[in-house]
């Protein structure tokens, strides 16, 4: 950690515009902004207010089945050599991912502003799902945008959400992905704004979406700092999250921040490599700009604008990157790094097979650079990895590029 | 006085409402832009609105997003957005055009080395639609600087304290958002515009122009009874590229969209008489 860096400051941000540095931001169109004042004001009462906190709690141990495990991967450790790894169990969650966490929050915020009907993008389909979900429950009113692409890619996760109710609305505009699939929501909640709350599923967005859902997914830091407290018997040497828009990163992250002695890698997907232009790793090779509400690092071109971007995973599959990310970059607290499609696919398969846990394409990306790491430490020292979601929704991307139909 | 505040002067003296058109620079294709816009202004436009390409346009319709990718196809950037504006200039001076997009392509160019050269082409305002009062100190900086106009969007959402706060930061004109949605959407409501503008005007002299919804002549006649200038996109967007999608070419699509802006021009014209 840089030692010029305040601690305090950690506690601090984002300031009252949503700044975190001179990233994140309320970059909206004017529609929209009441709204978003309104969702700040009602947020900022309602996480000091204890019955609300205590709904949360409760939804979160009998509903998501919190806190969920920290296991010591003995077998895939010896595999790999070196550190001691850990893995933060986010795919035992309710649905599957660590979406959910944050899921559960938004839509208890919905059910306080009164509002009928939440929407939401989808990527990889966890979100949607997982919104979906917690729609079913609240008898709540949930359509989800969802990229043409990533509906082929991810048919059975747009399956489970019509099961639970939901309308899945098939985006065909611009690269048919995830920051698509984000532009259709906002024309939605632009349309929509008085009955519809958009439950946004990174820490992306305009504020207060990166501040609300970093604080919903904070719950995944604080019991791993806990467990390691008891587990291991003090904090470990070393933090690994994938990140995309990077809600996972951050839940795992932000409890650790003022732990100096505690390091951290954020892993982005690098596609065929961050040298060709098929990757999504806009901290790694982007650069500051605006999209989706918010100043952040992005992949864009040299006029301005939005790249495409390739990989494995359609939840990493994104060029842009939560705000707080960005500043974390730029004052070096968090080391932002990359795995490229087939380091996580081996991943993928050693973790199954080694330990009988299928991660999610996403997580794998996570998996595949702690491996790296782990072999450049001692057996002395330990890493956790946020194991964010259950590989089940990628055995199609999977079987496929093993040439296997099923 | 900037070249969009004499012109409503002049439009306010004459009792004539200001037609503004929008069309996607380079869309449908980039050498129909600025003969399209020669012919606007001969159909009766008074201020012209240049849409910036961009591969995110989170506020448009269907219409207007297919203007964007169909510009974007023939690789029209900022750079040569600004291209057009200057060969639009060569043979006209008096038309005020502002560029409206959105802020990245401009924080990318870098705002100082933006305004520098817009203004140099003749650039007389911008709108961005995702830069709100909240971030836009940065840019306006550099608009004043160069005496360049920053046109505000104001929302039905927008309460009566942040109608201060916005047209505290304008200039030029208002532009007042008529629907609670995205670019040619068709649920407009003119007696709620009319009850919105009467609050915008409680707290500014500004000129206020109306856009979002407005597709003919009925619809601009209704919205002209109340505003000072009536914005019209999708409807030419949409009328051009049909031209252009059913086989005809780039004089027949300046034909189709000039025709629909003066069928508009007569139906706001009708109000005085």
């Amino acid at each position: 950690m840089s030692s010029s860096t305040d601690e305090t400051l950690f506690h601090v941000v984002p300031d009252e515009h949503g700044r975190f540095g001179g990233y994140g931001g309320k970059y909206v169109s004017e529609t929209l902004m009441s709204a978003l004042v309104e969702l700040e004001t009602l947020y900022r009462r309602l996480s000091e207010d204890e019955a609300f906190q205590s709904e949360l709690d409760e939804d979160l141990a009998t509903y998501v089945g919190r806190p969920s495990p920290l296991y010591e991967a003995h077998r895939w450790s010896a595999v790999v050599g070196g550190a001691r790894i850990f893995l933060k169990r986010e795919d035992l969650n309710h649905t599957g991912a660590h979406k959910v966490n944050n899921t559960i929050g938004q839509a208890l915020l919905a059910k306080y502003m009164g509002k009928r009907r939440v929407i939401a993008e989808t990527g990889a389909g966890q979100h949607g799902v997982a919104t979906a979900t917690i729609a079913a429950r609240l008898g709540l009113e949930c359509q989800v945008f969802m990229g043409e692409e990533d509906i082929r890619r991810q048919a059975l996760n747009v399956y489970r959400m019509k099961l639970l109710g939901a309308d899945v609305v098939s985006v065909t505009s611009g690269s048919r992905t995830l920051k698509d699939a984000m532009n259709e929501a906002m024309r939605d909640w632009v349309t929509n704004v008085d009955d519809t709350f958009y439950v946004i599923g990174t820490v992306a967005g305009p504020h207060p979406y990166p501040m609300l859902v970093r604080d919903f997914q904070c719950v995944i830091g604080r019991e791993a700092r806990a467990q390691s407290l008891v587990q291991i018997g003090r904090l470990p040497d070393a933090l690994v999250a994938c990140v995309g828009g990077g809600s996972n990163a951050i839940g795992l992250f932000h409890p650790f921040l003022e732990d100096a002695d505690v390091a951290m890698f954020g892993v982005e997907a690098g596609g065929h490599g961050v040298d060709t232009d098929e990757h999504a790793a806009p901290l790694t090779a982007g650069s500051p700009g605006v999209l989706h509400g918010n100043r952040t690092y992005l992949m864009q071109s040299a006029d301005g604008q939005i790249m495409e971007t390739h990989s494995i995973s359609a939840g990493l599959d994104y060029p842009g990157v939560g705000p707080e990310h960005a500043w974390l970059k730029d004052i070096g607290r968090v080391n932002y790094v990359v795995a490229n499609d087939d380091e996580a696919l081996e991943a993928f398969h050693t973790l199954t097979r080694v330990e009988g846990i299928m991660p999610a394409l996403e997580s794998s990306h996570a998996l595949a650079y702690a491996a790296r790491l782990a072999a450049q430490m001692s057996s002395e020292q330990t890493i956790i990895v946020n194991l964010s979601g259950r590989g089940d929704k990628d055995i199609h991307t999977v079987a496929a590029l093993d040439g296997i139909e099923i | 006085m900037s070249r969009i505040s004499e012109r409503f002067r002049q439009l306010t003296a004459r009792d004539r409402k200001a037609l503004i058109p929008y069309i996607v620079a380079g869309d449908p294709a980039p050498s129909v832009t600025v003969p399209l816009m020669h012919r606007l202004v001969e159909s009766g436009a008074d201020i012209i609105e240049l849409g910036v390409p961009f591969s995110d346009p989170m506020a448009e319709g269907p219409v207007i997003q297919q203007g964007h990718e169909r510009a974007l196809k023939h690789g029209v950037s900022l750079q040569s957005v600004l291209d057009m504006l200057r060969e639009f200039r060569q043979a006209d001076r008096d038309t005020p055009v502002l560029l409206m997009g959105y802020a990245n392509p401009l924080m990318h160019m870098g705002y100082a080395v933006f305004v520098e050269a817009a203004a140099a082409q003749g650039l007389d305002g911008l709108l961005t639609v995702d830069i709100p009062p909240e971030e836009v100190d940065d840019i306006n900086r550099e608009l004043k600087r160069a005496g360049m106009d920053n046109i505000f969007l104001i929302a039905p959402t927008t309460p009566g304290q942040r109608i201060e706060q916005i047209t505290g930061r304008a200039s030029g004109f208002i532009y007042y958002v008529s629907l609670k949605g995205v670019t040619g959407a068709g649920h407009l409501d003119t007696a709620q515009v009319a009850h919105r503008l009467a609050d915008i005007r409680r707290y500014s002299d500004l000129p206020v122009a109306v856009g979002f919804g407005i597709k003919d002549a009925a619809s601009a006649r209704a919205v002209a009874e109340v505003a000072d200038g009536v914005v019209v996109g999708s409807a030419l967007v949409s009328v051009a590229a049909q031209v252009v999608a059913d086989g005809g070419d780039a004089a027949a699509a300046i034909d189709a969209a000039g025709n629909l802006l003066l069928a508009i021009r007569q139906g706001i014209d009708c109000i005085a008489s």
